[in-house]
């Protein structure tokens, strides 16, 4: 589920943090204040402060972790080759405070469910709990799951039929000699190459100008008035004259007459026409222009 | 009006013609009225067609509207009035009633914010939310009558769509999972009710709906959990019924659908924009949200993983599923059917039908039989929409595999935001046009967490916006589901605006993505009348009172209120 429009306020949100008290059933390990981390908010869940937790008994936890579940849950809490379900879309892990909720099923609650009671104390069973929790803290927004992204290689096109592409329907525009001599160099990253070539727009800085729409309105048989487009709509066009002036027509129907010359119009235009097989020819024949 | 009646008993005759003082409240039996002089809830009435029976400002007279007043609100924890020298301000204004409630620690005071939702303008007041944050507003100049404000313990705060009233009582979402209720005429809480938990992802952005003497309340959520919707008692906030929107239990419904239990039990199906009513048939039809892992396979299995992305049909009064028709099968996009259904009747290849129509994020258009959920129609109104091949045998959109966000990066169209979004749509009977946005974006999908179990939430993906063929104002024959005309914004790559308004003044409202509230006629989608405003982040609404035709939208945390002058 996302949105159309973002949260506005979220990143200037006054946002305090509190102090956290730890609470603790009996039995479980408090945490110090001296070793605690400082209060996290997650990140999928915008606002929400999780409670801090001790880096040693944390520790403690995923070495246990380890040993006890990490073959039905997985290494990374998501499920594994065992079965056991994914721990970070869980309601009972998303929930627990401090091991209230968790430390239970790992004593037995749910033995009839088959999760095995893994004969755990309390302290030990509440320092999975703490684990469980401090990698549910890393959870990225929108439920991303936690972890770095891989580095995966997009690179899986064709140079040769992508330089055939090229030369059928960009060399019109372009050429891999002139504005897109170390392409390659510029955007190193071929995601980012592939995404700017799509859209268009300045390879480097002195081209620029060139990606910049223009509009000519007539204002009266025979004389036109042209510059760089500020503003278009219905009612309404502003543009900016060479001489770093700016002037407005008001808009009615077909009158004035508003030409507007977009650079960027044929790369739209584009966009319902390719394969994604082209695209990525012609990424794997642009990742060569270095 | 009470201080009128004070000054002279002679002028009591006339109060007491006039008797409606502001604050009243809306019997449950007049939201069975066709939209008119009031909004008494989010889409106006029951239907959902955002269609005003109000024709003062027509084709005509509309070249007449101005402004008559506009208010801006600031959210968030009130501070006492700056002082100059330690003495308040010469024009200090009179204090706001100001009441808080809410359970957070009263640590997070956000001081911007946006109006995304429907004001509901009952007897002379208009009802006005942000996330967290609500007031009244004299709508005869805008000024604020009271203003509430929820310490809130976190959530989502992407937006609120609105209040729902029943008689004297308002009822809205939190973005931390409450039902809250207020009073309408003094702006105090009357109750709040826990409606999920916060820290399993939920959050709360709908407009609660008031059917008879239940409110209907939908939920947020992108991490994996499920979708429901609940039914609560507006008197006492008790919970009558919960509907989960994905199987819960060995053989519900749609289980069959999933890889396993577990799957359907994480698998979305959020209830995150208020349906529409047909009182004939006592069903409720609201659209859900996207199935979970969002854009991967993984777990959820090949099949359609009901009911996420879904038209439902429930019986109000039981909370059970009535019919269902799936309008994204087994969604690979974070296309959320999230869509507000719209109920009409009319000739459909020569009989009358009762009918609900819905253009949804993914690109397709829908007429159904809204009594059946029999399918009549699918069109494809996103005109370069490319991620599915054909179409189902139930009529739905074939998805195409190799669409979904790949390795090397897969070109589809609508983005993730969609064709269209929460914005309303409207309908108008005498057109008989289904109106919409239509934005044909497209996005590189990358698969960035190729892992067989499947990614989580909406993660596991990069997304690139690479551009976008037009933003359009879309006319749809429900008979076809072809576009009778398309009207084309200026800034092509956002959505026009907020939503729609037909009236029977013949004129259609709406944003138009460049900073202006347009009046187009609704007959051909031309231009008459603008107002440059800013960005309208609402649907424009309509409403009468002292004899004018009142229309007012939002522009981010102002209101705007226009007449004929």
């Amino acid at each position: 589920m996302r949105h159309l429009h973002r949260y506005l306020a979220a990143g200037t949100a006054s946002m305090v943090a509190v102090l956290t008290v730890l609470c603790c059933s009996p039995g479980l390990t408090v945490a110090s204040a001296a070793g605690a981390q400082a209060p996290a908010t997650s990140a999928f869940n915008q606002g929400e402060v999780r409670a801090a937790e001790d880096p040693a008994v944390v520790a403690h936890g995923k070495a246990l972790y380890g040993i006890n579940c990490q073959a039905c849950h997985g290494s990374d809490l998501r499920g594994g080759d065992m079965g056991g379900p994914n721990l970070l879309r869980s309601q009972v892990a998303l929930t627990d405070k401090h091991g209230e909720l968790i430390v239970p099923i790992i004593q037995g609650a749910r033995a009839a469910q088959g999760m095995p009671n893994l004969g755990l104390n309390d302290e030990d069973a509440g320092a999975v709990a703490a684990y469980v929790r401090s990698v549910i803290s890393t959870i990225g927004g929108q439920g991303a799951p936690p972890g770095q992204k891989k580095v995966l290689d997009i690179v899986v096109g064709d140079a040769t039929r992508g330089q055939t592409y090229f030369a059928a329907h960009c060399a019109s525009c372009h050429s891999a000699t002139g504005d897109l001599k170390g392409i390659a160099t510029t955007f190193h990253d071929p995601v980012q190459l592939q995404s700017r070539w799509i859209t268009g727009g300045a390879g480097s800085a002195q081209a620029s100008t060139a990606t910049k729409p223009t509009v000519d309105v007539t204002v009266a048989p025979g004389e036109r008035v042209s510059g760089e487009l500020v503003r278009i709509d219905d009612f309404l066009v502003t543009l900016r004259r060479s001489d770093g002036t700016e002037r407005s027509f008001a808009r009615k129907g077909t009158v004035p007459a508003v030409v507007v010359h977009d650079p960027m119009q044929a790369h739209r235009e584009m966009l319902s026409h390719y394969t994604d097989g082209d695209i990525h020819d012609v990424t794997a024949y642009l990742v060569t222009l270095k | 009006m009470k201080l009128t009646c004070a000054l002279s008993i002679a002028s009591l005759a006339v109060c007491s013609a006039l008797s409606l003082a502001q604050g009243g409240g809306v019997k449950p039996q007049e939201l069975l009225k066709p939209l008119g002089n009031e909004w008494p809830t989010y889409n106006g009435d029951y239907t959902g067609k955002r269609y005003s029976s109000l024709a003062q400002v027509n084709r005509q007279t509309v070249k007449n509207l101005s402004l008559a007043w506009m208010s801006q609100l600031t959210p968030g924890m009130e501070t006492p009035a700056p002082t100059i020298n330690g003495r308040p301000p010469r024009a200090a204004s009179p204090q706001v009633p100001f009441h808080v409630g809410g359970e957070g620690p009263g640590n997070i005071n956000i001081r911007a914010g946006s109006i995304k939702g429907s004001v509901l303008a009952v007897d002379g007041t208009l009802y006005v939310t942000m996330p967290d944050n609500a007031w009244a507003l004299d709508a005869r100049d805008g000024h604020q009558l009271w203003h509430y404000y929820w310490k809130t313990k976190g959530g989502t705060h992407i937006g609120n769509r609105g209040f729902g009233m029943w008689n004297g009582y308002l009822f809205m979402e939190t973005p931390d999972d409450y039902l809250v209720s207020l009073d309408a005429k003094t702006g105090k809480e009357r109750w709040h009710k826990m409606i999920a938990n916060v820290d399993e992802g939920y959050f709360s952005t709908p407009a609660p709906i008031i059917i008879g003497n239940h409110v209907l309340v939908g939920v947020g959520n992108d991490i994996d959990s499920p979708g429901f919707l609940q039914s609560f008692d507006p008197e006492t906030g008790d919970l009558q019924w919960k509907f989960y929107t994905v199987p819960m239990q060995k053989g519900d419904p749609g289980a069959d659908t999933w890889a396993s239990l577990d799957a359907a039990r994480h698998g979305g199906a959020q209830t995150w924009i208020t349906g529409a009513y047909d009182p004939e048939t006592n069903l409720y039809i609201f659209g859900t949200g996207n199935p979970t892992p969002a854009y991967t396979t993984g777990k959820r299995g090949d099949l359609d993983n009901l009911f996420t992305c879904t038209l439902i049909a429930l019986d109000v009064d039981t909370g059970k599923m009535k019919w269902y028709f799936q309008t994204s099968p087994h969604d690979m996009h974070d296309y959320d059917s999230a869509q507000t259904p719209v109920l009409f009747d009319g000739m459909f290849k020569g009989k009358m039908r009762k009918m609900v129509a819905t253009a949804a994020r993914n690109g397709y258009y829908f007429t159904l039989d809204r009594v059946t959920g029999e399918h009549l129609v699918t069109s494809k109104y996103g005109t370069d929409t490319n991620w599915a091949k054909g179409l189902t045998p139930a009529g739905g959109p074939k998805r195409d595999p190799e669409k979904d966000a790949t390795i090397a990066g897969s070109l589809s169209s609508p983005t993730s935001g969609g064709t269209t979004n929460w914005q309303p749509p409207a309908f108008s009977p005498v057109t008989g046009l289904f109106y919409t946005y239509e934005v044909n974006g497209f996005s590189l999908l990358y698969l960035t967490d190729p892992d067989p179990r499947g990614s989580m939430g909406l993660g596991g993906k990069e997304e690139v916006e690479v551009g976008s063929t037009g933003s359009f104002l879309t006319a749809i024959d429900y008979r076809t589901g072809a576009a009778r005309w398309r009207h084309r914004f200026f800034n092509n790559r956002a959505i026009g605006g907020g939503g729609l308004l037909a009236t029977a003044g013949g004129l259609l409202f709406s944003g138009d993505g460049a900073g202006n509230l347009v009046a187009f006629d609704a007959a051909d989608g031309k231009p008459l009348w603008n107002t440059r405003i800013g960005s309208v982040s609402n649907a424009p609404q309509t409403f009468e009172m002292d004899g004018h035709q009142y229309v007012i939208c939002a522009s981010g945390d102002k209101m705007w209120a226009f007449i004929l002058h």
